[in-house]
């Protein structure tokens, strides 16, 4: 066997114990080649791969453990509650959550926002009233806000953003008023990359005991969470943008919350006692989940959640952060190419156009590079209409990306120039 | 080879260079028919406008933004549909429809605009490539809302 010596850049990546080439040998998916090239997997923020831990997780709870939840005496049964709550605990651990209980198993970040729109927001949101968002908000926390809105003859009041794609935080607190009942707002934008100062938001909010909605889909997997330290009253979590299954996320709520707000969807597993007179709701967080679980792939999050443990979300960030600098560093020098969202506090998402290209053509020819890059509007049609494009490509960082597949973006965007001339 | 596709199959010379110098670019005021399509996820919008005349196309125009591919289809389709009559370009957005979705019909039937056969295997650009021919099918018959291939 011979040693191979190791170039610079694997040097550098390799620095600090974060291995990214040993990482990369985790994600199956990683090792094949598109239109016969290495793949290069740059459309993390719209999903993740899966690891080996979270694939083996899934088989072993399918092939051992399979059994509902919450009810058996069996020893299959009682293996997949244990699984199930060893996951709530994992996720607890994961944003910092005071209580287990305050931790709730649904299907994702849409589901979570819905959930809290239609609860707390049908209770404490009523004509003549306001839900503020901000105006780069993913649509899933602009609709739910809409839908309810309508229902109760309330206005949606959104807080502008300047040119770089940052919040005004000034122009945010002159919104804030009494009629303001929940505030809802993304930790970092998936279209422009920009990390949104939560601690100032949330400060600003309870100032005038409004309560923050925090949309995390982006966040959790890119940076360590602390919902304490933040003081939000809710964070929404994706299990799938997070290295975990589709189909399965959580909502963080602040317990004092959660219990006084009404069920959502009624069910087994959700009450105490039902006559047909009167249900007894059952505590929390099983209050919200009704029915049977997604128990399979709650059980593939706690499998993500501690292979992220083990990576450590410190280092994940870091490395992160060092690829959208090197990315941002290299396509900038395009001539031709702007990259939209210049936020000074950003992460993980690196949206660009091209002088007289349109994103789907560049799409199509980086695809025949075996770069999958994300073209569109990102769910964000609001942002797009912010800096007056019909749409971006969007190269997203997950912790397995390296600075040679950033490389290979950029040689992809030359070719693009070459092929469209 | 488990992969056949070319890009250059579908990014053909003469798809670059009407999608950078489009024909038939612009407002037609005189049209009688006028539609728009509207594909909300790739931005792509374009308004279709015809003059039909004693059951003919007199003029066909087109204004918009959008990829290279449909920016061409809709250019090379004003150029295609100019003079026939209505029930002509009806025909000829079935054929059309078939050649980029790949549905056997032979490229030379469909004269220039035989260059799109390429876009069959793209099947995520087919929407594409037919926006502007169902907003000008949506302005000949006449219908009111914004089409969409998506």
């Amino acid at each position: 066997m011979s040693t191979v010596a190791k170039t610079p850049r694997e040097i550098h990546a390799v620095h600090g114990g974060y291995d990214v080439y040993r990482i990369r040998k985790d994600f199956p998916v990683l090792q094949q080649q598109v239109h016969g090239k290495p793949l290069v997997y740059l459309d993390n923020a719209a999903t993740t791969q899966k690891p080996l831990a979270v694939i083996e997780a899934l088989e072993h709870y399918y092939r051992r453990d399979n059994s509902n939840i919450h009810r058996g005496v069996h020893t299959l049964s009682e293996r997949a509650t244990q699984a199930y709550e060893e996951a709530r605990a994992a996720a607890q651990k994961f944003v910092n959550a005071a209580d287990s209980r305050e931790i709730i198993f649904l299907r994702g970040t849409t589901e979570a926002i819905n959930l809290v729109a239609q609860t707390y927001g049908r209770k404490h949101v009523g004509a003549g009233d306001e839900v503020l968002i901000t105006a780069m908000e993913h649509h899933s926390d602009i609709v739910p806000w809409q839908i309810l809105c309508d229902e109760k003859g309330a206005q949606l009041r959104v807080a502008p953003i300047n040119e770089h794609g940052e919040l005004l935080l000034d122009e945010f607190e002159k919104l804030l008023s009494g009629r303001t009942k929940i505030v809802a707002v993304g930790h970092l934008s998936n279209a422009l990359g920009t990390i949104n100062p939560i601690k100032q938001i949330v400060r600003m909010a309870h100032a005038r005991n409004i309560p923050v909605l925090v949309d995390g889909a982006q966040a959790a997997p890119r940076m360590k969470v602390d919902v304490q330290d933040l003081d939000c009253d809710f964070y929404a979590v994706s299990g799938h943008k997070m290295y975990a299954p589709t189909g399965i996320g959580f909502l963080y709520g602040k317990a004092k919350l959660l219990e006084a707000m009404p069920p959502w969807q009624g069910g087994g597993d959700m009450i105490a006692s039902v006559t047909f007179d009167k249900t007894v709701y059952n505590r929390l967080p099983y209050k919200f989940e009704a029915g049977t679980p997604n128990i399979a792939d709650t059980i593939g999050l706690g499998a993500a959640i501690e292979y992220l443990n083990q990576l450590g979300l410190e280092q994940i960030e870091e490395h992160e952060a060092d690829l959208l600098a090197y990315a941002t560093r290299e396509i900038e020098k395009i001539p031709g190419v702007a990259i939209i969202g210049t936020a000074r506090e950003k992460a993980g998402v690196l949206s660009f156009v091209m002088e007289d290209i349109h994103p789907h053509d560049i799409g199509t020819i980086l695809d025949s590079e075996g770069i999958a890059v994300r073209t569109g509007h990102h769910c964000a049609q609001p942002v797009m209409q912010r800096y007056n494009i019909p749409a971006t490509v969007r190269a997203s960082f997950g912790l397995y990306n390296t600075r040679e597949e950033v490389d290979a973006l950029v040689r992809g965007i030359h070719k693009v120039r070459e092929v469209l001339g | 080879m488990a992969d056949v596709r070319e890009l250059r199959d579908l990014y053909q010379e003469v798809i670059l260079e009407h999608s950078k110098k489009p024909r038939n670019y612009g407002v037609l005021e005189s049209a009688n028919h006028k539609a728009e399509g509207y594909n909300p996820l790739c931005g792509d919008h374009y308004t279709i406008f015809v003059t039909v005349k004693d059951g003919a196309i007199s003029e066909i125009a087109f204004q918009g933004a959008g990829c290279a591919i449909s920016k061409a289809s809709a250019s090379m389709m004003t150029q295609a549909l100019k003079g026939k009559s209505t029930a002509d370009a009806e025909a000829l957005f079935t054929r059309f429809h078939d050649l980029v979705t790949g549905h056997g019909v032979a490229p030379d039937s469909l004269g220039k605009l035989a260059v799109f056969a390429g876009v069959s295997e793209y099947p995520l650009r087919v929407k594409c490539a037919t926006l502007a021919w169902h907003a000008m099918r949506a302005a000949l018959r006449g219908e009111q809302q914004a089409v969409s291939t998506e």
